[in-house]
Formats: C-alpha cells, sequence, structure tokens
C-alpha cells in the first residue's frame, strides 16, 4: 500500500554523466518496494513531486536506491540534497513488473535506455534471486553516460550500447537482436522511442514495458500521466495503472 | 471552536473541501485518511458523454504552481451516479458534483441525470474550465451566456447550484451580478488561469494541448482580490479556491469574503493537506481573535 513516508538519505553520488544515484533508508518503502515501482519525492521549492523508479534494495539495511538525471529544476535541486537530510516520499507507488506465469525455466531479456535502466536493476536482482536466467541489453547516449555495467554484468550476460559507439556495441538496443541468445519474455524501460522499437522488433514475444510520463498527483486522481490503449478506445493511467503495461496493451 | 457552515444545500462540519479535479471521485485519496473528516467533497467534473481529455503531456510545473490541460476526463455522468456517488456516500459528507459541457443541452442533461442521485446535495456549475476547445469557457466570460446556462440549469436541478466563475474576464464583477440575478445559490471562485509555457529546446509548448490553466499558490492573490471585489456586490455565499495550502490561508479567505474554501493543488504536494489544514484551523482562527469560522467570513471588508 502507497504511504507517504520520510526517508533518510544515506549516500548521494554522480555515478555517470548528468546521473545521481541516492541511497534513501525507511523501514516500511525497503519492506514494501518491488522492482518496477516508484518513489513519488517531494522536492523543496517544487510545486510538484517528482516520480523516480527505484533501482535498488537492501531489506536488510532497510534501503532504497534512486537513480535520477538531472534535467530540470527538480533534478537539479535533488542533486544538491547532502547526506543526513530527509526527504518526503509517496511511496512504493504504480503497479511493477508482473512475475507471475514465468516457469522457471524461462529466459528473461531486460532492455534498458538510459535512465530507463534502473528499474530493471531491481527487477534483475529480484530475477536472479529467484533462480532465473537473465541476459540485458543497456544502452546508453555515450561512454559518459554508462553506469552500472559491472552490476548488470553480475546478473547474467549484458551487452552495452552507446548510440555514438564511445563504448560498447555501437547502434540502438534493438541493433542487438542477432547477439542476444534466446528468450522467453522481455522487460524494458526507456525513451519512447526505444520502447517502440523494442516492441516492433520483438512482437512474437511477451514483453512488458515501463513509461514514464510528467505527473501530478502520482496516485491516480489528477489524470495527468494517461497512455492510450492500444485500441485507442481508452486510457490507462501510467501513475496507477502502470507504469509497467504489457506492450500490446498500450499504444506506444 | 465553531467550523460548521451551512450554505444552500450544505451542511459544513467544517469549511474545508478538495477542490474539483484534484480529487478524482475520492477513491486514491480515501487510501491516506478518512474521507469522512472533510467538510464536504467536490467531485472531478462530470460531462453528458465520457470524456477521455487532452493529449500529454497533460501537467508542467511552474513557479508556486503548475499548469494543466488534463481536458475534462471522466466516465460520463451516468457512470458517475452509477458508481462514484455511491462510494463517496459511505464518508457521509456532502457530495457536490461538479457540472461540465459543451453546450447548454449538455449542461441541462448533466444536470438532470444527477437529480437520480439521492446523496447529491449540490452542483458546481463549470463554465470555465479553460481546457476545452468547444463551449466550457464560452459560458463562463459572456455574463448573458453565463446568466442563461445558470437559469436553465436551476430549473433541471433539484439541488442547490453553486456557479464556478473563471478568472479569465475583464469584469468578474459582472459577472457574479449577471449570475446572481439568474438564481445562483452561491459561487465558487476561482477557477484556473489560462497560461503557457514553453519548452526552450523544441520550441513548443510544454503541454499539448499548448493552453493549460494556472493553479497553485501562485495564483492565490488573484483569488483573493477576486472574491474580494465579488464579496461587495453580491449576497450569495461564496466557496473560495486558489492556491490554499495552509489554515492562515484559509483564514485569508474568509476574510475576503469566502464562505468555505476549496483546496486544489495542494492535494498533489501533500495528500494530507486537507485534514491537516482541518486540525490546524481553530487555533489559527482563535490566534486572530475569532471564536468561529462564520465570524471570520467578510472580515476584511468590516474595517473599511
Amino acid at each position: 500500500m502507497i504511504k507517504k513516508e520520510t526517508m533518510k538519505i544515506i549516500s548521494i553520488n554522480v555515478i555517470a554523466k548528468e546521473t545521481v544515484e541516492m541511497v534513501l533508508q525507511n523501514e516500511y518503502i525497503s519492506e514494501n518496494a518491488a522492482p518496477g515501482q516508484f518513489l513519488h519525492i517531494s522536492v523543496s521549492g517544487c510545486t510538484l513531486r517528482r516520480p523516480l523508479s527505484i533501482a535498488a534494495v537492501n531489506r536488510t539495511a532497510m534501503t532504497v536506491t534512486i537513480l535520477f538525471k538531472i534535467i530540470g529544476k527538480g533534478t537539479k535541486r535533488l542533486s544538491e540534497y547532502v547526506e543526513g537530510e530527509t526527504v518526503d516520499v509517496l511511496g512504493p507507488a504504480g503497479n511493477g513488473f508482473p512475475l507471475k506465469n514465468l516457469s522457471k525455466k524461462d529466459k528473461v531479456l531486460l532492455i534498458g535506455g538510459g535512465i530507463g535502466v534502473p528499474p530493471l536493476y531491481f527487477l534483475g536482482c529480484t530475477l536472479k534471486e529467484l533462480g532465473y536466467d537473465v541476459q540485458a541489453v543497456i544502452g546508453f547516449q555515450s561512454k559518459d553516460f554508462v553506469f552500472y555495467e559491472e552490476r548488470f554484468k553480475k546478473l547474467g550476460e549484458t551487452i552495452v550500447v552507446t548510440n555514438d559507439g564511445s563504448y560498447g556495441e555501437k547502434g540502438f538496443v534493438t541493433d542487438m537482436v542477432d547477439k542476444i541468445t534466446s528468450f522467453d519474455r522481455y522487460y524494458s524501460c526507456g525513451p519512447a522511442p526505444m520502447l517502440k522499437a523494442v516492441t516492433n522488433t520483438f512482437q512474437d514475444k511477451e514483453g512488458y514495458l515501463s513509461f514514464e510520463e510528467r505527473m501530478g498527483c502520482g496516485i491516480g486522481a489528477c489524470y495527468a500521466c494517461i497512455i492510450p490503449t492500444n485500441d485507442g478506445s481508452n486510457y490507462k493511467k501510467i501513475c496507477q495503472d502502470g507504469p509497467v503495461f504489457r506492450a500490446e496493451e498500450v499504444s506506444l | 471552536m465553531d467550523l460548521s457552515v451551512s450554505l444552500p444545500g450544505l451542511e459544513l462540519k467544517n469549511p474545508i473541501m478538495p477542490a474539483s479535479g484534484c480529487f478524482g471521485f475520492g477513491r486514491e485519496y480515501s487510501q491516506f485518511y478518512d474521507l469522512s473528516k472533510l467538510g464536504a467533497v467536490i467531485m472531478k467534473a462530470a460531462t453528458g458523454k465520457e470524456r477521455l481529455g487532452n493529449p500529454t503531456p497533460r501537467v508542467a510545473e511552474t513557479a508556486s504552481g503548475m499548469l494543466n490541460a488534463i481536458g475534462l476526463q471522466n466516465p460520463g455522468v451516468e457512470k458517475i451516479v452509477e458508481t462514484e456517488i455511491p462510494f463517496l456516500s459511505k464518508f457521509h459528507i456532502p457530495i457536490i458534483a461538479n457540472v461540465s459541457g459543451s453546450t447548454m443541452e449538455e449542461y441541462v442533461n448533466v444536470a438532470t441525470v444527477l437529480n437520480e442521485a439521492e446523496d447529491l446535495r449540490a452542483i458546481e456549475l463549470n463554465i470555465s474550465c479553460p481546457n476545452v476547445k468547444e463551449g466550457g469557457i464560452q459560458f463562463g466570460i459572456d455574463p448573458h451566456m453565463a446568466a442563461t446556462v445558470t437559469e436553465k440549469v436551476k430549473q433541471a436541478s433539484n439541488v442547490p447550484v453553486y456557479v464556478k466563475l473563471s478568472p479569465n474576464v475583464t469584469n468578474i464583477v459582472d459577472m457574479a451580478k449577471a449570475i446572481e440575478a439568474a438564481g445562483a445559490d452561491g459561487l465558487s471562485m476561482i477557477n484556473t488561469l489560462t497560461g503557457m509555457q514553453i519548452h526552450l529546446p523544441t520550441r513548443k509548448p510544454v503541454i499539448a494541448n499548448k493552453t493549460g490553466g494556472l493553479s497553485g499558490p501562485a495564483i492565490k492573490p488573484v483569488a483573493i482580490r477576486m472574491i474580494y471585489e465579488v464579496k461587495q456586490h453580491v449576497n450569495i455565499p461564496i466557496i473560495g479556491m486558489g492556491g490554499i495550502e495552509t489554515a492562515e490561508d484559509v483564514l485569508e479567505f474568509l476574510l475576503a469574503g469566502a464562505d468555505a474554501v476549496a483546496v486544489g493543488t495542494a492535494n498533489f504536494q501533500n495528500p494530507f493537506v486537507c485534514p491537516e489544514i482541518i486540525d490546524a484551523l481553530p487555533k489559527v482562527l482563535e490566534t486572530y481573535g475569532f471564536s468561529s469560522v462564520k465570524e471570520a467570513t467578510g472580515g476584511a471588508h468590516k474595517h473599511e
């Protein structure tokens, strides 16, 4: 259940270009967070909260890790917080990546782009713990933006792609089709054009996508962050019905 | 401390209600607290048929506020009567429906369908939504059209009608007077101010609808000024709104002339803002020398 909680900042570090990793401590959130869920974080001086997905959870240390890219006023301000300060969050928010109907033999592919990579790390850790075979393709703009490569490699076979080829493979995550081994299901998070390309590339596979959108309340009351369903007949609320949807459920 | 307020159709145990469009139909906020604590609840807009609303982005943050262009997304008045009002009825607080439309007929139709809802206590007539292309706002910027729609909805409805005023007008007093003369039971003010924000990298408006309604603390002084002016010229009660975040803000609205208030944008930052304001209000009223909410209403006019 979503709650309003105070989280203490345990650490805050720049881990790649414009990319900040923040470790937050709170018993309730760390115990209840599932992969794919997000925190709706209040940032001082901002009218609206900022939705940021959960990148990792350590239940022993009661910590939750979030990663964000400094792209505007809110994320800039959040990057200026220091260890020991607290942040007010609503969370865990949204529905995570569904793990139901995944059979023990099923192989899973994680496809992440840029700041869409973090929730897949939490998912990958969870799948690994449950004994699944995980492989990952993670894409970034260029070398300076790459993060979590080593961590993903501990989960399974991992391909790093940069758009300009300055690190790892050159191109887009969907260009790696020939390099990945067979899989049964994929989970993806990243910019909308990437999600669209992923959906088109893996039409015959069961896939789940996590979306981001400008949000208001973050709990489903304000109807700001909607996405049309695939048949165009209705909308889903990203914050409440998502942020994860089946690839064929929504219109990209 | 007496927080109660008695208005046409509305016996409020306190003057605090969530504003339309910022609280859905209450379900999401009921996860956080018992809604029976509220003075009343104003539901999200109802239109004749289901509306899917505008493309995204629908919101953008501004200095001390936000822009929104949701576009009146709602499941349609019949669904609201069937499923949403019964849900809210469980909390035993007055329920107010926000009635929207694109044509005179739609307004009348929505008000008529709402007559079937036994637990509805009042209507907030939304002639001021800036975010739908046709209708809506037209009724809110022309005093004659505003008066006509008020009259027709009054005839159609069996509950009191509070007309929600748009601040996007040259003379708010003329609008208020025309609506009072047309038989409105009360006023609700103010709706959002039309605004725009342009995204530098793309050189395009951030909001897909291009323009959106500005809300939040940024508009509070506008709301206070308009309520203050209208209060001097009309005798029907006013539900005040526009950027309220604290019990002190509530007192300011009461002093300007509001009888009760609605809290909107602040719910997004703090889901508990309404109950927290209700808890803080007695102390604030006492600090400034009041023994009831009623006593504070219009207080700023008494020193002239």
